[in-house]
């Protein structure tokens, strides 16, 4: 049994198919890059995968627990964290109020009313900084932050919840080249540590040669391709969908 | 058989009416969205400038209806005026900024107009030619108001052809969908508003004109129009001209035919369908789904737990506090009684906004239960007074609670709308529930048992249970509860995706606000003996908004001396003149557009600058 | 390329929120050319052409039009120097008829800029001529992609930005819509196109100005780009 199970993923918006039959699996250390021309329907597999959207049809299995019909917060709590392609952090808090925000979400603190949070979980969450480079930083305010940082805090904050996936929407977009690769470095070093699984988007090719263990390429909602990365670059009809067909 | 007909027709009177005054709103919204408060404001100076026309040119045909028609104009004029200096100010500025804003406006509008008119109630002039009835079937029924009926569907035609046989026209119904993407082609975007302004100020102005010959004009048209017009636009769709005729029948026929059956709670019906319609259909009857969903106010810095001496300083002023009566005057104590129930009053509702980036309209409702509460309790069911004052938190969050169900399910400028609606539930409950609130009479007799009845006494007791109030609602604020709903309002995306089911956090914390309100109304009642209904009107809301406001959304101190500055404020002007909602008005005004992070947000940020400089 | 260009653009930055988009972004568009502004998705295209157009309020740099500086005004007086938008995702007004899309579009005319008449428009889109009082929400894309062209040419522009004119339409409509450029150029027009296409941008435009990251990679000749195999590889395909 693979740790994610995708099948037959189908859904539509107003009679337009924007995923059709979308299948494929992903193991625990793997780091699976999603990618395709504009419109493709990445960020609505995306959306099917977290349970943002529903899907019309098909099947999200991890470890074999069905995700399809969840809500968001329960697919999270099964063990699926995500980052957003603009970073949704909370900016009037600090970057360790962050963390322990979500460690007592993920431990059902949430409702205390009396004890101060701020003495819950304060080292688990500097250590989880630490991790991502931001542990200097706990205790400035995430609004102020510089967007690759924003970035980290947002891993940091995926992380706190210690899932079994997680899906990376566009995790470089916005940042500094040199950040990009630091940031990507950072990630498949988790993967290995943890034993995560990683589905991320991304744009930037240099990103996703230079560290997706496998690739799927989308194309008007369908899986035209699947790999490792030399094998799809190749790929003549990746190639069509990347440079255009004659007008 | 014929009684019904003409219920049916007076309800269709009703209904053109309301469409006059909500189409001027839905239009207003649709181009500008900005919700304006003072639209009741332009329907009422169309109400008075169309008496005094008609007492001096009004008694010919010619001269009446020209003189309606001037009326309107000079309403069109005066809300054309109102977005060059106001509005174009604040198209950037959180909703509640721009609803304090046009409510400022109403206050001024409402001295302005009792300065100009006088105090009393002016009886117009019977329309010319119009002044008898017709018999329907052995019933009569005033023959102008037979006149309004047509009016509406008139009115309605003009409006169509206008916005689809101009360029004008066209160019409001495109704005109205897409307002960047009409500027993007070149479209002057300012001119376009005024424009806006001017017809849709008019079109109340013209309803407000048209009262005259059938009701007695007073200072309070405006907010009754403008709170039923609200829900006739949000009933319909915001912005949507159609939505507000067809709501406008519906809500017309509503009440002509709710007062047969419910005569004691006709208000209630409507603003029951409201809430009805808007959980049923979110975006109203004919409502489109808005593509960007209004702002929230702006987030600042982090709330930090003061260290130090300043973390004693709440404690310090306490003990100051309660030191007062060895040195003050009684009526040093009653104001100071007040301003503590205030600031209770105002960091309740501070919770909501300042914390859960809810902008309540309506949080009197929850001050004025607790109020009525703790009234009936003491006097109907003659309850010692701990127990009345048990009682009054209680009754506030159960209200809240009900109410918090509908309301959270919306963000934004319906948040407010619906608050808005719970209030003016809660308001015209006791206003026409006679037989247990005493309605407009209200409540007397309300007084403190005998061992609290000294002014020192009452003033130790009321600090004791507010001090206490608000040392708890400042140790939500920093408790994990207090942070799940920060997150919310932050960012509801990454509040969601990390398990926090925001709708019910604000839940519970719109109820938390509700019951330490309602504790403020409790004790508010038995410091002045009485309670009216005026307590849970929409006044009563911006007052605790504007308190808010004062001291500053981002900081946890910011209501307290947000109340404390309000407060004296009113005592010491109310002292000197009767303009004193002119000058809040004023005040307002010049907040909103001068410190929008609060007086106590600009202050601390001045300390900032200074220490980075 | 002689004199002083239609449009130039130098040093543009952008900001979504705290996403830096546009990292810096130089590009020249002379009278009556057509620069195609190619790059993968995400790479900045649309965010310059907003930026251009002034709907951006985070950006940095300036934007020169007929030696004029507009990165300081707003949208509606940049329309209306001449500089006609487009936008990717269209933005027809879905209530209004075919005939009022138009009107909301329609400007004086400008000296030194075709001057187009919904008349004039119906004949260069035919489509458009037979649903006149079709409301824009029951059209199908490539019917709004035209009806969209047509209402910013109502604005008599000199300049066109056209954000992924091709994207999600069919064959035959992205060729009419390769044909319908190639009239406008002949007419005078001026035009920044943005495109992933390669083939359809190679069809009409005549110089290339390739975006990666928020920066200009390769400037030159479109053929030079269609030679260039390198930089079609290192910035356009995986």
């Amino acid at each position: 049994m693979k740790r994610l199970e995708v099948s037959g993923l189908e859904r539509s918006f107003g009679g337009v198919k924007a995923v059709r039959g979308v299948s494929f699996g992903l193991d625990a250390g793997e780091l699976l890059a999603l990618i395709g021309p504009n419109g493709a329907g990445k960020t609505t597999c995306f959306n099917l995968l977290n349970g943002q959207l529903r899907a019309d049809a098909g099947s999200v299995r991890l470890d074999g627990t069905e995700l399809v019909g969840l809500p968001p917060r329960r697919v999270w709590r099964l063990g699926v964290g995500r980052t957003f392609q603009i970073t949704a952090t909370f900016p009037t808090m600090t970057v360790a109020e962050n963390v322990q925000t979500v460690l007592l979400s993920c431990r059902r603190r949430l409702s205390g009313l009396w004890r101060p949070a701020a003495s819950f979980f304060r080292e688990e969450a500097v250590a989880l900084l630490d991790r991502v480079g931001m542990g200097a930083q706990a205790d400035r305010p995430c609004g102020v932050l510089a967007y690759g940082d924003l970035k980290r805090v947002e891993l940091a904050m995926a992380l706190a919840s210690d899932p079994k996936l997680l899906l990376m929407d566009e995790p470089t977009a916005g940042m500094a080249p040199n950040e990009r690769l630091e940031l990507m470095a950072l990630t498949a070093s988790l993967v290995r540590e943890r034993g995560l699984a990683v589905l991320f988007t991304e744009h930037d090719m240099d990103v996703v040669f230079g560290h997706a263990t496998r690739i799927l390429v989308l194309d008007r909602g369908q899986v035209i391709a699947e790999g490792p990365p030399d094998a799809v670059r190749a790929d003549p009809r990746v190639q069509a969908v990347y440079l255009g067909s004659a007008a | 058989m014929s009684f019904y007909l003409v219920q049916f027709l007076s309800g269709l009177a009703t209904a053109a009416t309301l469409f006059l005054v909500s189409s001027g709103l839905t239009i207003v919204f649709g181009v500008t969205r900005i919700v304006n408060f003072a639209h009741g404001s332009f329907y009422m100076l169309g109400a008075y400038i169309g008496w005094s026309l008609a007492e001096r040119i009004g008694s010919t045909p010619l001269g009446f209806w020209g003189g309606v028609l001037a009326a309107a104009l000079a309403a069109g004029v005066l809300g054309a005026v109102m977005e060059v200096l106001l509005l174009r100010r604040l198209y950037r500025s959180p909703e509640l900024f721009q609803l304090l804003a046009t409510f400022g406006v109403v206050l001024v509008v409402q001295d302005v107009a009792s300065w100009i008119w006088g105090p009393e109630d002016l009886l117009g002039r019977r329309a010319p030619g119009l002044r008898g009835s017709v018999e329907i079937l052995d019933q009569v029924f005033p023959l102008y108001d037979l006149v309004l009926i047509a009016l509406g569907p008139l009115v309605l035609a003009g409006l169509w052809l206008m916005f689809h046989r101009t360029r004008w026209g066209t160019l409001i119904r495109a704005a109205t969908q897409d307002r960047e993407m009409t500027a993007a082609l070149g479209v002057e975007p300012g001119r376009l508003f005024t424009g806006v302004l001017f017809l849709g100020s008019a079109l109340a102005g013209l309803g407000g004109a048209l009262q005259v010959p059938r009701e007695a004009i007073n200072l309070g048209m405006d907010m009754g129009i403008v709170v039923e017009a609200f829900v006739v636009v949000v009933v319909g769709g915001m912005g949507s001209l159609m939505g507000a005729f067809v709501a406008s029948l519906l809500i017309g026929q509503l009440q002509a035919f709710g007062i047969l059956v419910f005569p004691e709670i006709t208000l209630v019906l409507v603003f029951l369908f409201m809430a009805v319609v808007l959980v049923l259909r979110p975006y109203g009857l004919l409502g489109r789904a808005e593509e960007a969903p209004p702002t929230a106010a702006s987030p600042g810095p982090p709330l930090s737990a003061s260290t130090g001496i300043a973390a004693w300083a709440p404690l310090l002023l306490l003990a100051l506090l309660a030191l007062v009566p060895l040195f003050a005057g009684e009526y040093a104590l009653i104001v100071l009684t007040e301003l503590v129930i205030l600031a209770l009053f105002a960091a309740s509702l501070h919770l909501l906004i300042g914390l859960g980036g809810l902008v309540s309209f309506g949080h009197a409702a929850y001050f004025g239960l607790g109020a009525y509460g703790a009234a009936l309790l003491a006097t109907s069911w003659a309850a010692p007074m701990p127990l009345a004052l048990a009682g009054a938190p209680l009754l506030g969050g159960l209200g809240a609670l009900i109410a918090g169900w509908f309301c959270v399910r919306r963000s934004g400028l319906y948040f407010a709308m619906l608050t808005l609606a719970f209030a003016q539930i809660a308001w015209s409950v006791t206003f026409q529930w006679y037989g247990v609130t005493g309605g407009d009479n209200g409540i007397l007799g309300v007084w403190p048992d005998p061992w609290a009845s000294g002014k020192t006494a009452f003033y130790l007791l009321t600090l004791g249970l507010c001090g206490g109030a608000l040392f708890l609602l400042r140790r939500v604020a920093f408790a994990p509860f207090g942070y799940a709903l920060r997150a919310g309002r932050d960012s509801p995306l990454r509040a969601e995706a990390v398990g926090i089911d925001v709708r019910r956090t604000q839940w519970f914390a719109f109820t938390l606000a509700g019951s330490a309100a309602g504790l403020a109304g409790g004790l508010y009642a038995f410091s002045k003996g009485s309670v009216f209904p005026t307590l849970m009107s929409v006044p009563t809301s911006v007052d605790a908004l504007v308190m808010v406001l004062m001291g500053g959304v981002q900081t946890l101190a910011g209501p307290v001396v947000g109340a404390a500055l309000f407060h004296l404020l009113r005592t010491e002007i109310m002292s000197l003149t009767d303009l004193w909602r002119l000058i809040l008005g004023l005040v307002i005004i010049g907040l909103v557009l001068a410190f929008p992070k609060g007086v106590v947000g600009f202050a601390r940020d001045l300390v900032q600058r200074g220490r980075a400089a | 390329m002689t004199g002083e260009p239609l449009l130039r653009v130098q040093g543009l930055q952008a900001w979504y929120g705290r996403a830096h988009i546009l990292a810096g972004v130089d590009l020249a568009v002379g009278r009556g050319e057509v620069l195609a502004l190619v790059g993968r998705n995400g790479a900045g295209k649309s965010t310059t052409m907003k930026a251009v157009m002034g709907l951006l309020d985070a950006r940095a740099g300036s934007v020169t039009f007929e030696g004029r500086d507009v990165s300081a005004l707003p949208p509606h007086r940049i329309a209306r120097l001449g500089i006609g938008y487009v936008p990717e995702d269209r933005r027809v007004f879905t209530e209004l008829t075919v005939e009022e899309n138009l009107e909301v579009g329609r400007q004086p005319p400008r000296p030194g800029a075709p001057h187009w008449t919904p008349e004039k428009l119906y004949a260069l889109f035919p489509n458009l001529a037979e649903m006149r009082g079709r409301r824009g929400g029951r059209m199908s894309g490539g019917e709004q992609q035209m009806l969209t062209l047509a209402r910013t040419l109502m604005g008599n522009p000199s300049l066109l930005l056209l954000d992924e004119p091709s994207e999600g339409l069919a064959p035959r409509i992205v060729q009419q819509m390769a044909e319908a450029l190639r009239a406008l150029k002949a007419e005078g027009l001026s035009i920044l196109l943005s495109e992933q296409n390669l083939a359809f941008a190679g069809a009409v435009a005549d110089r290339a100005s390739v975006i990666e990251k928020g920066v200009i990679r390769f400037d030159g000749p479109m053929q030079a780009l269609m030679k260039e195999e390198s930089i079609r590889r290192a910035y356009l395909a995986v």
